[in-house]
Order: C-alpha cells, then structure tokens, then sequence
C-alpha cells in the first residue's frame, strides 16, 4: 500500500483544473496502473461511474501496452476513442500513472493532446 | 498496490480471485454483488465471452465503512482462469494486495488447482511479490457437488496439495449456494487490513 502527501494530491488538482478542465473537458481522471483513483475532477457533466471506469482503463491500458511489446514497441503512446458526443484521451504519465481526460466534440483533439503534454510534465514533477 | 488519499481520507484496495478456469471465481463475485446489493452502489463490471467464461476480468467495488477514519473501498477482481489467458491474469494481478484462491474440489480438478497455484506463484514474482508474505485465503469450493454423488478430494488432501507451504487461513466453500462465501471475503479483508493497519503506524 502507498501514499502520497496531501499537498501533492492538492497540487495535482490544481493542474487539472487550470490546465483542462478550463479548456472544456468534461471529466479529468487520474489513475494507478493498477486501477485505483488518484484524482477525478469533473463539470457535474461526469455521470460515468469513476472505479469502474478506472479498472477498464487500467486494463485497457496494460493490453494495449502488452500487444505495443508484441510487435515490438516499446509502448503506444497515444490511445484515443471517438465517439459521438464523448471522446476518450488516454496517457501515460510515468510508470505509476495515467492520465484520462474525457471531452465533447467542442474541444480540438489538437489542442487537447498539447495541453495534456504540459499537464504530465508537471504531475510527473509533483509525483517526484 | 493499495492506495491511500489522505485528503479524501480513502484506500482503495484490490483483492483478487485467482484461481484455475470454471473454479467459481465469477460465481463468488455474483454472489457477494447479489447479497450486499445495498451497500454496492454501481454494477459489477464483467468482461466475458459469449459462454460466459471471464476474458479479461470481473471487478467489483465494495464500501466496507472507516476504519481510523478513512473509508476503506474493496476492489474485487477475477481473473481469466482458461489456460491460454496467463498474459491476463498477469495484468489483473498488478498491484494486487489480497488474493482469495479458488480451488474446485472435484477430484478431476486436482491437477489445474495445482498449475494454476504454480503459476500464480510465478506472476507474483513477476511483479516482485512473494506468494507466501502476501495476505492469502485458500477456498475450497464446490462442497456442495458431495451430495450430489460428485467424487471430491477430502479436505484434508486439498490441505495436502494446495497449503502445505502456504499455511493460510482455508474455508470450504459453495460460490453457488453461497456457503462460507462471506467468511471467505470477510477473511481476506481483515488480512489486508492487518497489513495497513501496520503501515499507518
Ligand atoms: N455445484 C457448484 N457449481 C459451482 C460452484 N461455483 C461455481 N459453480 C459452477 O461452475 C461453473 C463455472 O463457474 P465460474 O464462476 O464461471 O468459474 P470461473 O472460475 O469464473 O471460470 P473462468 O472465468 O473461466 O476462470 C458455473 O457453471 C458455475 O455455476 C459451486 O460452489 N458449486
Ligand atoms: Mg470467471
């Protein structure tokens, strides 16, 4: 079992906040690899059932991550699932964590894929 | 690995049902989902092929209420137990902190109840765990199929095979009528929370 400090937690939310969910996204989750909820921030537009939702994307995210070894990646970097109203952005922040943001058709793939750039660089920084 | 949010003063952590394939891993989960419908507020979330067998894995949450203050969430999970699906079960098994091994007690089981233990063994050190320091709970299931003129190994020859070395706590079970079922579960949860009880220390 492990831990971390609660300024960190704090610090982690801040940056989901200013950095994505000011852009629109509908929902911010960030997961273990193990499946366990690190931090999950919405608009009230989030009615999807987060635990359950973080045990798919961890395991979605280990199979992929498997079949990447199998042809010989070292990983994909970039998992992404459109659908009509709601789209799906998953990445990997290190080792330890994933970072999933999920958005309406109003907010450009483009723009969110940099702005989640910048977002992993600095909760890399604060997870240490 | 379990995880503690001391700012929502929650832990979060994940038991899983290992265990060889049609053993009644599945069929624990439906049960525990089905008897403590109250207290699960989601459904359970099971990825499984057509003939109902587990392809990835079952995973159910369950609010046990605080402990020291913090409210513990219990993550169930299963894992595939087919043969072919080992590369799954590695995954399910990351960062596991309690595992509840579901043995079938039908005599013409006896050889999957001991590979499938070996290679749990084995994709624990995967991920640098040691099957014999992480809290366990052996379950002999399927006791029910005795009266039903069904050949079973006794309790004692399942003791033989599966927990000589392990020595961990064992119930004799039915995922079907749903005996010993909560002991099982009740069991794992308090040797997990020895563990974190001895880390918030
Ligand atoms: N008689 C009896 N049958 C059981 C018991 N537990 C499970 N079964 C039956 O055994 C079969 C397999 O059960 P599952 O729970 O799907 O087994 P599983 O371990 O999840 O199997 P995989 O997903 O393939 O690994 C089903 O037909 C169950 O109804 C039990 O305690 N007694
Ligand atoms: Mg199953």
């Amino acid at each position: 079992m492990y831990g971390v400090s609660e300024e960190q937690l704090e610090k982690i939310d801040v940056v989901l906040t200013d950095e994505l969910l000011s852009l629109g996204v509908h929902c911010v989750i960030v997961i273990d690899t193990a499946g366990n909820t690190i931090s999950q921030l919405d608009r009230g537009q989030c009615a999807c059932d987060v635990a359950s939702f973080a045990a798919l994307a961890a395991g979605n995210f280990a199979a992929v991550d498997a079949m990447a070894k199998l042809v010989g990646e070292e990983e994909f970097s970039l998992h992404f699932h459109r659908g009509e109203s709601e789209s799906i952005h998953f990445s990997k922040v290190n080792d330890d964590l994933l970072l999933i943001t999920i958005f309406g058709n109003d907010v450009s793939l483009g723009f969110l894929r940099l702005k989640t750039a910048e977002v992993i660089e600095k909760i890399k920084e604060i997870w240490g | 690995m379990g995880f503690i949010n001391v700012r929502k003063k929650e832990v979060q952590i994940k038991v899983v049902f290992y265990g060889p394939g049609r053993g009644g891993k599945t069929t624990n989960l439906e049960y525990i989902n089905e008897k403590f419908k109250e207290r699960i507020k989601t459904e359970m979330v099971s990825i499984k092929t057509h003939g109902d067998r587990t392809l990835f894995f079952d995973f159910l949450p369950v609010d046990i209420g605080k402990i020291h203050g913090f409210d513990i969430k219990i993550q169930l999970y299963t894992v595939p137990g087919q043969v072919k699906y080992n590369a799954t079960r590695k995954l399910v098994l990351k960062g596991v902190d309690g595992i509840v091994f579901v043995a079938d007690m039908q005599k013409e089981r006896r050889e999957s109840n001991l590979k499938a233990l070996e290679q749990m063994r084995e994709n624990l050190l995967s991920h640098n765990k040691d099957m014999l320091k992480i809290p366990l709970v052996m379950q002999y299931n399927k006791c029910d199929l005795k009266d039903e003129g069904v050949e079973l190994l006794s309790f004692e020859e399942m003791e033989q095979d599966l927990n000589q070395e392990l020595k961990a706590p064992t119930f004799e079970a039915s995922a079907l009528t749903g005996y010993n079922v909560v002991t099982t579960l009740k069991k794992i949860i308090s040797g997990t929370m020895i563990a974190f009880r001895k880390e918030l220390q």
